[in-house]
């Protein structure tokens, strides 16, 4: 009698287990897998990256499930939108015209931009400033604008579509350039190393990586660039109605800024302590 | 269905329709003469003129235009010895890469066509030009090729409105066409339905003109 | 050639994967074409002038509209329109349409135009004294389109079947973009990371080809098959 009773609520026990286990909802992130070091793929194809990793760590402070999906990025927005996941994490920055449409957690990490030429371009050797902020630059961020217009007059600058460094490149604040968009970074590498484009535009860590992985002679030059167009840090692409999870991702990446796992993390891949 | 959302748009989707149009125009206009040439060489004795052009226009027709345009814009750009020698000039845009590749594709369609339209003139009509006189050159030019060009018009009519859709693959290498142009709008506003019927009813007012003035060219040249 | 080894070093098992991939959208696309086909072809061929005009709707539109801009539209739009119609039945959920339906679904819907026209054409080709001939047998329409006029269209309607496989297979390259992975894609994938797009463009062209003279072959065997006794 004893037994039975016992098996019985052993098995009651396990069965709300498994279901309570399955209730608490797996979160789906989404991300590009083609912005080293951002994200990425390693050759088995699996996905790898700054983020990748940061991911992982945010949902074990959250307490639950995550699985990473792939998305290209065009179609990152839409894929949120779509329900495909439920958050992005890929780089995305932090800027007023994406939160008209999706929300952001707090930002995790800084991504500076910068132009990129091959070595001995004519670009090289600009007299600007080390790192501009369009925000709070002031004066020293007009000047440098100013040079950055006269010494891009008429060049043509790739960057990939529906980017930050799109759409300050549109904004005209370094005057009239040719703009050539792409899908992917790795696009505008390719033609940036093939003399198709005379610069790049997009995260410094992006070109450097390049760098380091081709080992192509690609250098940064003029001043890195932040605020502004460039928005505010990168930081985690949620749903408008999802308040309940951006939260939750405030509160975990508040623990990863406080234990020091965003610095250490940012130093494994970026080189540097980009968190912020 | 946002009326609005249309008008705001128009004027950008038609300026990258002006783009769609002049690669249109040039691909077969350059393809035109790609297509005979090849389609001469498939009449002539000589065995390699022969199987050259047969393998232009299998390996043209038989791989998507997407591959074709990558390979001329992506896989020419990686020879270091291209990029230093004078092709590099005309490889290193892509707007010639993409013409470049459009030409060769719609030149195997239009050899096909072409060489179809030969074969299939009338032997009496050309045993009676040589019966009046006139020599190869002169037959040629005054009898063969009107008719064969009357011959081709429905399905190089066909082709012309298959070359239309496929100048959208110009929107791969980054060419800002009418669907290049349409793909931007649709990720930045997330409206693909109505981005779909501005830019799909663009593209099909092109089609319907292309069609209508095939239809008057063969009333035209309708010998019969 | 050690980029297309098997294994973890080479990318020949995903290239292999990926033609079947190719192979699987470009069947599920030429099906779906065919079942929207028999649908609008009868439109077209009907006495009916609405459905004359719906069916010529839809040959006109997926004949002209670029495949791409069909593929966006369901691409981006595809999710949103599914759920929409589920939340009136009152499913409010997520309802995951995978890539690979997506990408079937738009090839298939341009295929089907195309198969649209061919049905039709092939049955107005049957000589008028087949139909005619039946009625006077006292054969029930639809008995006699079974058994009479489709064995004789689809012996007629076979080498521009052959075409619009051509078609559809060809345009299986075009749905990279809903993350598919297919032959355009893999190659992509393969030309991205080892930077040798030149390599795996043209191995996709060479695969294309395989395809395509394996199709050939094939119909030529099935035109043999179907055309026994004329």
């Amino acid at each position: 009698m004893k037994n039975i009773f016992k098996f019985f609520l052993s098995s009651i026990t396990a069965i709300a287990l498994f279901f309570s286990s399955a209730q608490a909802d797996s979160i789906r992130i989404g991300t590009e897998g083609a912005y080293p070091p951002w994200n990425a793929k390693d050759e088995s194809g699996k996905l790898i990256g700054f983020e990748v990793e940061l991911a992982n760590f945010l949902c074990i402070y959250m307490k639950r499930d995550c699985t990473i999906v792939e998305q290209d990025w065009d179609g990152m927005i839409p894929g949120l939108i779509m329900r495909k996941y439920d958050a992005i994490m890929a780089g995305m920055s932090i800027t007023d015209e994406r939160k008209k449409t999706i929300n952001f957690s707090q930002g995790y990490a800084d991504e500076v931009a910068s132009l990129a030429v091959m070595k001995g371009s004519s670009l090289e050797g600009m007299d600007t400033p080390k790192a501009i902020n369009l925000s709070t630059g002031g004066a020293s961020a007009k000047k440098a604008l100013k040079t950055l217009t006269a010494a891009l007059a008429g060049k043509t600058i790739g960057v990939q579509t529906a980017t930050i460094h799109q759409n300050f490149l549109e904004s005209g604040d370094v005057g009239n350039v040719t703009i050539r968009t792409y899908k992917t970074q790795d696009e505008v590498n390719l033609d940036l190393a093939a003399g198709r484009i005379d610069a790049a535009l997009a995260a410094a860590v992006a070109f450097t990586d390049y760098a380091e992985k081709s080992g192509k002679p690609v250098v940064l030059v003029g001043p890195t660039f932040a605020g502004g167009a460039f928005g505010n840090g990168v930081g985690v692409g949620l749903r408008k109605e999802d308040t309940q999870l951006m939260n939750d991702f405030n509160k975990a990446i508040n623990t990863a800024r406080k234990n020091g796992k965003i610095s250490e993390l940012a130093i494994k891949w970026f080189g540097f302590d980009a968190s912020m | 269905m946002d009326l609005d959302f249309a008008i705001e748009h128009l004027p950008r989707l038609l300026r990258a329709a002006k783009l769609t149009i002049e690669l249109t125009f040039l691909s077969l206009f350059f393809g035109i003469f790609v297509g005979v040439f090849f389609a001469l060489l498939r009449t002539s004795n000589s065995k390699v003129l022969y199987y050259i052009s047969y393998y232009y226009s299998y390996i043209f027709r038989g791989t998507p235009l997407l591959v074709q345009i990558f390979i001329i814009y992506f896989g020419l750009a990686q020879l270091e010895w291209i990029r230093e020698s004078f092709l590099w000039v005309f490889l290193k845009e892509p707007y010639s890469c993409a013409i470049l590749a459009f030409t060769l594709n719609t030149g195997a369609y239009s050899s096909e066509i072409f060489r179809s339209a030969f074969e299939t003139i009338n032997k009496g009509i050309v045993e009676a030009a040589k019966g009046l006189g006139l020599n190869k050159i002169n037959t040629f030019f005054k009898i063969k090729l009107p008719i064969a060009i009357r011959q081709s018009l429905p399905a190089y009519g066909n082709e012309m409105i298959l070359m239309l859709k496929g100048t959208s693959l110009a929107s791969t290498v980054t060419l800002l066409d009418l669907t290049g142009v349409a793909k931007h709008i649709i990720s930045t506003t997330f409206k693909p339905v109505e981005v779909f019927i501005v830019a799909g009813s663009i593209y099909l007012l092109m089609t319907f003109i292309v069609h209508n003035f095939i239809k008057f060219l063969e009333k035209r040249y309708d010998y019969n | 050639m050690g980029l297309l080894a098997y294994g973890d070093t080479g990318w020949g098992d995903e290239l292999f994967l990926a033609t079947l991939m190719t192979i699987a959208v470009a069947l599920a696309a030429i099906l779906i074409g065919f079942f929207l086909a028999a649908i609008f072809a009868s439109f077209k061929l009907s006495k009916n002038k609405i459905l004359n005009l719906i069916g010529g709707f839809y040959t006109t539109v997926f004949r002209g509209v670029p495949e791409l801009l069909v593929i966006y539209l369901f691409f981006f739009g595809g999710s949103g329109a599914v759920m929409y119609v589920a939340r009136i039945f009152g499913y409010d959920g997520y309802i995951e349409v995978n890539a690979f339906l997506t990408g079937a679904f738009s090839i298939g819907i341009i295929s089907g135009a195309y198969s649209t026209e061919v049905f039709r054409g092939a049955v107005q080709s049957i000589d008028k004294g087949q139909f005619e001939a039946s009625e006077v047998l006292g054969f029930k329409k639809k008995i006699y389109y079974y058994k009479i006029i489709i064995p004789q269209m689809l012996r007629l309607a076979l080498p521009n079947i052959s075409n619009v496989w051509q078609i559809t297979l060809k345009d299986t390259s075009l749905i990279s973009v809903t993350g598919l992975v297919e032959i355009m894609r893999q190659s992509y994938i393969a030309a991205g990371s080892t930077r040798d797009p030149l390599f795996f463009y043209s191995f996709a062209a060479v695969l294309y080809l395989f395809l395509t003279f394996l199709s050939m072959k094939m119909f030529n065997r099935l035109e043999k098959n179907y055309s026994r006794g004329h």
